[in-house]
């Protein structure tokens, strides 16, 4: 035991190695500092799934842009998941710098926590909405069940692809959709929870979100209609290479997946005027086209009119046509008792 | 045994030490986080979370197909542990890497290709639909998959149990005049008893909070295949943190009671066995 072969040595080795492994921690530490600060911005935008394409191009040009006009160099982040999941990952401390979320509901959850100014939604043009959305239907080749307008889903042997209003935003948008086209063409309230009710009689898988839908209804070829987002029902449409179409009701939805900053995180990392830049970099001509190109209408009325016939005229209604708002919506239909709740009885 | 230095090597305090300090950081400190959480509520409004009538509906399907699944695990992952230790066949190193598959697949995965091969047109689903047997978007299904993801639990428990297992007892047995049921019944089951129970124990457990998969091939109705992770998720998605954790509360609770009473069991048939 007296005799210890190497310990000397091995100690001197790993005080060289300590100090190696402290200098280049120095060394890394002083070039993130003269580097970060000055030029440099790194953004984090907090998104929902499917909005990842048409971010990842409005970063491509607004990147090239901002380095001109400011000179500054700015890389961006995205982060998609599930749109409530993504609110609470920002409230438990995802540090994002800008949200784009699916929902008032989701933004709005946000800036109860205080990250967000109350006043968000008139920070930026059209109510912080530089693209609104829709729910459409997609059905079968030829449409076989003549399906035209919201009266046609019940109609007997007509099955209906639509996810859970309780679990997804798709879900309870196209409950809004069903309850709207009812009381706001002359039903009344007994009327829609008629209607809604028999909808979901006809409901025969209720997916837990959007993409295990559409999964449903085309790779399991499950269901006569699907009620999609219109930009997913795009893409459905054209990756289905004439297996399915398109039919636009002549009612439903906006969708307002409305974007913002998010104060509390842009503040502390000093990155307001980037982030600003890059919300109103989609406000844009070039944004709004990019926008048009991914199947979301562009607020700017001059391009939608310009891409007329990918977006067909319908009537969209406002969340505040059949309730206070959003929040209001989903307690009075989606929430526990609620409407929707009342659709299903333990006996069926 | 008693006369055996239990310490041979030092370091009890110590990693007691670190044993109680892990299991309190990784287990214990959030378990207790959902028990604060919960207990943000009133009783009124926590009796309101989780025990309506959907949820109770909701526990009921969660626990029976859970329970069903890994009593078909005992079966089916017993025979797999049989053949694997037992025989000597080519394929088997293969065969024996399969098992664990459940385990590193996304179980979303797993959900998904279920769900695609038992609907009408596919793979599976169009010799048995027509039979009247539907393996998607039923309560079938569910169990279904929870087998898939509870198979490598006993598989893996009883697989050693049976390798160290000598085969000389059950020669002495059969030499002794013991028929082939007998041997097997009286001989071999005992010793696997507690491996079985603890297999049965993990698959059941792992089957209870099992969300992924069951989504895509459950079908979420409620009242018929909405299992009680998704009441969670519904909760969460109306930002009732709460309610949530109220139901998560229940489910923690039944199932740390009901895994008590298999281990109780397991210590029982051990002091039983031979």
């Amino acid at each position: 035991m007296a005799y210890i072969p190497t310990g000397g040595r091995a100690g001197r080795r790993a005080a060289i190695t300590a100090l190696i492994v402290g200098a280049l921690g120095l060394v890394a530490c002083g070039k993130s500092k003269s580097g970060g600060a000055a030029k440099d911005v790194e953004l984090l935008n907090v998104s929902y799934d499917p909005t990842r394409e048409l971010w990842r191009d409005l970063n491509e040009k607004f990147i090239a842009a901002y380095e001109k006009e400011s000179g500054t160099k700015v890389t961006i982040k995205q982060s998609h998941g599930g749109s409530s999941t993504q609110a609470r990952a920002v409230i438990d401390g995802l540090e994002a710098d800008v949200v784009t979320l699916a929902s008032y509901l989701d933004t709005e959850a946000i800036s109860k926590k205080g990250l967000i100014q109350p006043n968000w939604i008139d920070k930026l043009p059209s109510r912080s909405l530089p693209y609104t959305s829709t729910v459409i239907f997609v059905v079968r080749k030829g449409n076989p069940k003549a399906i035209k307008d919201w009266p046609d889903l019940i109609k007997p042997g007509v099955e209906v692809i639509t996810p859970n209003p309780k679990t997804s935003g798709n879900g309870y948008l196209s409950f809004f959709s069903a309850w709207g086209s009812v009381v706001l063409r002359g039903g009344s309230r007994d009327d829609a929870i008629t209607y809604v009710t028999q909808l979901y009689k006809q409901v025969p898988v209720l997916d837990s979100g959007a993409r295990g839908a559409t999964t449903t209804f085309v790779q399991k070829k499950i269901g006569d209609v699907h009620l999609a987002w219109e930009n997913e029902a795009h893409l459905e449409v054209r990756e289905a290479k004439g297996e399915l179409e398109l039919v636009y009701p002549p009612i439903s939805i906006r969708a307002e997946p409305h974007v913002a900053i998010v104060d509390g995180n842009v503040d502390r990392k000093d990155t307001r005027k980037a982030a600003e830049a890059y919300l109103k970099f989609a406000y844009t001509d070039e944004g709004q086209e990019i926008a048009a190109k991914h199947f979301y209408r562009p607020s700017n009325e001059a391009i939608l009119k310009k891409h007329a016939a990918t977006f067909p005229e319908l009537r969209l209604f406002a969340i505040t046509e059949i309730a206070k708002d959003f929040p209001d919506a989903h307690k009075q239909f989606i929430g526990e008792g609620g409407v929707f709740d009342t659709i299903y009885s333990p006996k069926k | 045994m008693a006369s055996v230095n239990r310490r041979v090597l030092p370091g009890f305090s110590l990693t007691l030490g670190y044993t109680v300090f892990y299991l309190g950081v990784l287990v214990l400190l959030p378990i207790t986080a959902v028990f604060i959480k919960a207990s943000s509520l009133s009783l009124h409004e926590f009796l309101g979370a989780v025990w309506t009538e959907r949820a109770r509906a909701a526990y009921l399907l969660t626990f029976g197909t859970s329970f069903l699944a890994a009593v078909a695990n005992v079966v089916l992952g017993g025979l797999i542990a049989w053949v694997l230790t037992r025989y000597t066949f080519p394929g088997k190193r293969i065969l024996d890497s399969l098992v664990d598959l459940p385990l590193a697949l996304p179980t979303a995965v797993g959900g998904l290709i279920y769900a695609s091969l038992y609907v009408e047109n596919g793979w599976i689903g169009r010799y048995l639909v027509p039979l009247g047997i539907r393996g998607a978007y039923t309560r079938l299904g569910i169990v279904l998959v929870l087998i898939f993801v509870g198979l490598p639990f006993v598989v893996r428990t009883v697989q050693p149990v049976l390798e160290d297992l000598d085969p000389e007892a059950e020669e002495a047995s059969s030499s002794l005049g013991a028929t082939r049921w007998q041997t097997f019944t009286h001989v071999i089951l005992p010793t696997l008893y507690p491996a079985l129970i603890t297999g049965f124990a993990l698959a059941f457990a792992r089957s209870i909070g099992e969300y992924g998969s069951v989504v895509f091939i459950s079908g979420n109705m409620p009242f018929k295949t909405e299992i009680a992770p998704i009441l969670i998720v519904a909760r969460l998605e109306e930002f009732a943190y709460g309610e949530a954790t109220a139901i998560a509360v229940v489910l923690l609770a039944i199932s740390f009671s009901m895994l008590l009473v298999v281990n109780l069991l397991e210590s029982w048939s051990r002091r039983h066995d031979r």
